[in-house]
């Protein structure tokens, strides 16, 4: 059986629009219980550290320039550096150091 | 931070965030185009997909249902499990728009909770001005679409110097995310800190390296995250401070 490539891309919008939008639209009220509290405040900062590492030393073609970006990256930012200037840095570190590596 | 009533200024100020996560998104999104060349796609379908999907690793994860020609079933399981992590995301967000922003908002603040929109929006004061989000979505949507047809019609033209240095944007904003409340919170900086040690080892050890990338965000989400309540509950007046 023949699949339609824009029934597949549809199922795929269906399923991620749900996961989504079904927690904003459905809760509604401040959540009381402390642990679930808790855990969705935590919840943000554990997921994208988790995303970032070792995802960075694997995205550019020198190791050695991915982990660079990210000590840079995080120097930066605790000395209060935005959003733009930190991924800017994090781009030029990898740039500058594969033309040696 | 209270001058900041006026909608146009926030609108704006989402786009200026919006930007280095759409120049991000070109280089993934124009490395999605070429699997999705691969695969057979053409540049329209590309950008269709990702102009509605919005999502890397789910996008990914689609184009080897759809290169497979796996039943439909597949996708609607696949998708499930390679965009649960933005059901947490949903959840956190939610607690911190207005109790009162109609349905109409949230249906269209839920269309892009990405991991990079939701990381600046969640660093935006509580509560979350819808502007913001609809300012940075104009921005990176469009980006994230047309990248992706890009990598569709050009394949490999771009030098590999210029893909790998762009490539590191969208970590940085998230280091730029993660960073500040670190800074401010010492359990958030322990996390953190753990957080970036049981990726690296799960991503080494046998059976749990086997596991998908989304599937190893998941359940150590899930762990750390948990951990994090038992030990270090939040007090409620704490978490209003530390968002700020």
């Amino acid at each position: 059986m023949k699949h339609n490539v824009y029934i597949y891309i549809l199922i795929m919008f269906a399923v991620i629009y749900a996961i989504r939008v079904l927690p904003l639209t459905l809760v509604r009220k401040q959540i009381k219980n402390s642990f679930l509290r808790s855990f969705l405040y935590y919840v943000p900062y554990i997921t994208l550290a988790v995303m970032t590492f070792p995802a960075i030393i694997e995205a550019t073609q020198s190791p050695i320039a991915g982990a660079a970006a990210l000590v840079v990256g995080i120097v930066l930012a605790w000395c209060g550096a935005g959003l733009f200037p930190v991924a800017l840095a994090c781009c030029a570190t990898v740039f500058i150091l594969e033309l040696f590596l | 931070m209270k001058s900041e009533k006026n909608n146009r200024a926030v609108f704006l100020r989402g786009m200026r965030d919006g930007l280095p996560i759409g120049l991000g998104y070109l280089a993934v999104s124009f490395s999605l185009g070429i699997a999705a060349r691969n695969i057979g796609m053409t540049a329209l379908q590309g950008f269709i997909m990702s102009w509605f999907g919005v999502a890397s690793a789910g996008e990914y994860a689609a184009m080897t249902v759809i290169g497979a020609a796996a039943p439909y079933i597949e996708m609607v399981l696949v998708s499930l499990i390679a965009n649960a992590r933005y059901l947490l995301m949903s959840f956190a967000l939610s607690q911190r728009l207005d109790p009162k922003l109609s349905v109409l908002h949230r249906l269209l603040i839920g269309y892009a909770v990405t991991d990079e929109l939701f990381g600046i929006a969640v660093a935006q004061q509580k509560p979350l001005e819808p502007a913001y989000s609809y300012g940075s979505y104009t921005v990176a949507i469009p980006m994230w679409a047309i990248g992706t047809a890009l990598g569709v019609v050009a394949g490999n033209i771009l030098p590999q110097s210029i893909v790998s240095a762009l490539s590191v944007a969208l970590f940085g904003m998230f280091i730029a995310v993660i960073i500040p409340p670190a800074k401010q919170n010492r359990v958030v900086l322990l996390f953190v800190t753990l957080s970036f040690a049981a990726s690296y080892a799960a991503s080494r050890l046998p059976l749990i390296s086997s596991l998908s990338g989304s599937a190893r965000v998941i359940i150590l989400t899930l762990v750390l995250g948990a951990a994090a309540a038992v030990f270090f509950p939040v007090k409620p007046d704490e978490t209003e401070e530390a968002d700020t």
